[in-house]
């Protein structure tokens, strides 16, 4: 782990890359990193996240700077900007159950090709996958989905990069932590080792590659 | 009595102690201001949390702990919170008792469509695909008509959340039970009456010989 500035940790995203990043509506998002990307101009940028959140809020902010090219997400109802920019065809819009978006990146991070989950069977969410009986029961197979970087927002992190999460800003950050090429970290306190008790470490040190530093 | 509250309140008869329940997003919200005294009920919202409280006052909200609208939401004692993986796990893998969701249209063969109109609003499906496939119990809270339509059909026209097929519609005229065999009128609404509920049904409704009114005061 090393830590880093918010603009040295964002200028190794380049145009292109995908991310993931935590929070459910703006809810344990993190936001320096979000406004950081914005203030720098990425481009066409493959965003996977629960939500686009609303205008202004969480990775809304990189829908409204046109920084996206393509979102794979459970929900986009409360970003009239990204509905927009859907039918305008400047953005491709993957949706994906929500229970099925968190194993897939789930299954990346665990080392497995995807999982199979009943949700989604008989619904247009099947078509082109394929299904699989087990047990007398069908299944979609939902394959694994990595990504290049991780942007994860912390309750706590120490020095060496173990992280807790706080309440419902959880969410996707411990999962998204262990799915992608590099795990991008902002904390909103950093404190000494040994200040998080080692049973309620969430993310583990060796999973995060930077820290963003306070400032 | 308005619409939402008669559907709320009759869903809330549906709760038992111990219960672990998933309300979605609008009218499902609201049963949980209707639980039956002396018991206590599990609320959990899919964005990470069991044991969702009211709604604070301004001052005491907490911007990190929200409901699945994102909204602000308290968390009573002895609640829990967890990751997504988790919470869907909870979802899908049946250990949630009861799910209250939302309606676009019910069938007669209990296919519930919920989450999208072809060509007007893509909002995506979020957790209700997961809730209806993995649910023990799930159950639809909505208006029985939208825009003077049925929203009982025949058989849906808009996209599928499930093949699932739901255990209870709840709506401000009645309670409609899908079976096997089609839809059946297991209650109405206080001073409504059957021939009322079948007119606003565009659905084959079974009618049973006695239809009790919705025992909410």
């Amino acid at each position: 782990m090393r830590t880093t500035t918010v603009d040295e940790a964002v200028a190794g995203i380049g145009d292109g890359a995908s991310l993931m990043v935590g929070g459910f509506m703006g809810v344990g998002t993190p936001e320096r990193l979000i406004d950081e990307l914005v203030r720098q101009g990425r481009r066409a940028l493959t965003l996977i996240a629960n939500d686009t959140a609303m205008p202004g809020v969480g990775v809304g902010k990189l829908i409204a700077a046109k920084a996206v090219r393509k979102v794979i997400a459970s929900h986009i109802g409360l970003n009239p900007q990204t509905q927009a920019q859907m039918i305008a065809g400047e953005i491709e819009v993957e949706l994906v159950p929500q229970g099925t978006l968190i194993e897939r990146i789930r299954a990346a991070g665990h080392g497995l090709g995807g999982v199979l989950t009943p949700t989604g069977v008989g619904t247009v969410v099947e078509q082109g996958k394929r299904k699989l009986e087990v047990d007398g029961r069908e299944y979609l197979l939902e394959t694994a989905l990595h990504a290049d970087f991780a942007l994860v927002q912390a309750f706590l992190a120490d020095y060496l990069g173990n992280l807790t999460y706080v309440l419902t800003a959880r969410n996707f950050n411990p999962v998204i932590a262990m799915a992608a090429a590099t795990v991008i970290v902002d904390a909103e306190h950093v404190v000494p080792v040994g200040m998080i008790p080692p049973d309620q470490v969430m993310t583990p040190a060796p999973l995060v590659d930077f820290l963003v530093a306070r400032t | 009595m308005d619409a939402s509250t008669i559907i709320a309140k009759r869903i809330a008869l549906e709760l038992r102690d111990g219960m672990l329940v998933n309300l979605g997003i609008g009218i499902p919200t609201l049963v949980a201001n209707y639980v039956p005294p002396g018991i206590h009920v599990f609320f959990q919202s899919e964005n990470g949390l069991i044991g969702t409280g009211p709604i604070p006052e301004e001052a005491m909200t907490q911007p990190r702990l929200t409901d699945a609208g994102g909204r602000p939401v308290s968390a009573i004692p002895g609640a829990c919170t967890f990751d997504s993986a988790m919470s869907f796990g909870l979802i899908r893998g049946g250990h949630v008792d009861m799910t209250v969701l939302g309606g676009l249209q019910v069938d007669e063969y209990g296919m519930l469509a919920n989450w999208m109109i072809p060509g007007r609003m893509v909002p995506g499906m979020g957790g209700a695909m997961d809730l209806v496939t993995g649910a023990k119990r799930v159950v639809v809270a909505m208006q029985h008509a939208a825009k003077g339509q049925s929203k009982i059909v025949p058989r849906c026209t808009l996209p599928l959340t499930s093949t699932r097929r739901v255990d209870l519609i709840v709506t401000e005229l009645a309670v409609i039970a899908p079976t096997a065999h089609g839809l059946e009128l297991r209650e109405t609404a206080p001073g409504v009456g059957i021939d009322q509920v079948l007119a606003a049904t565009e659905a084959r409704l079974e009618v049973p010989d006695a239809v009790p009114a919705m025992a909410i005061g």
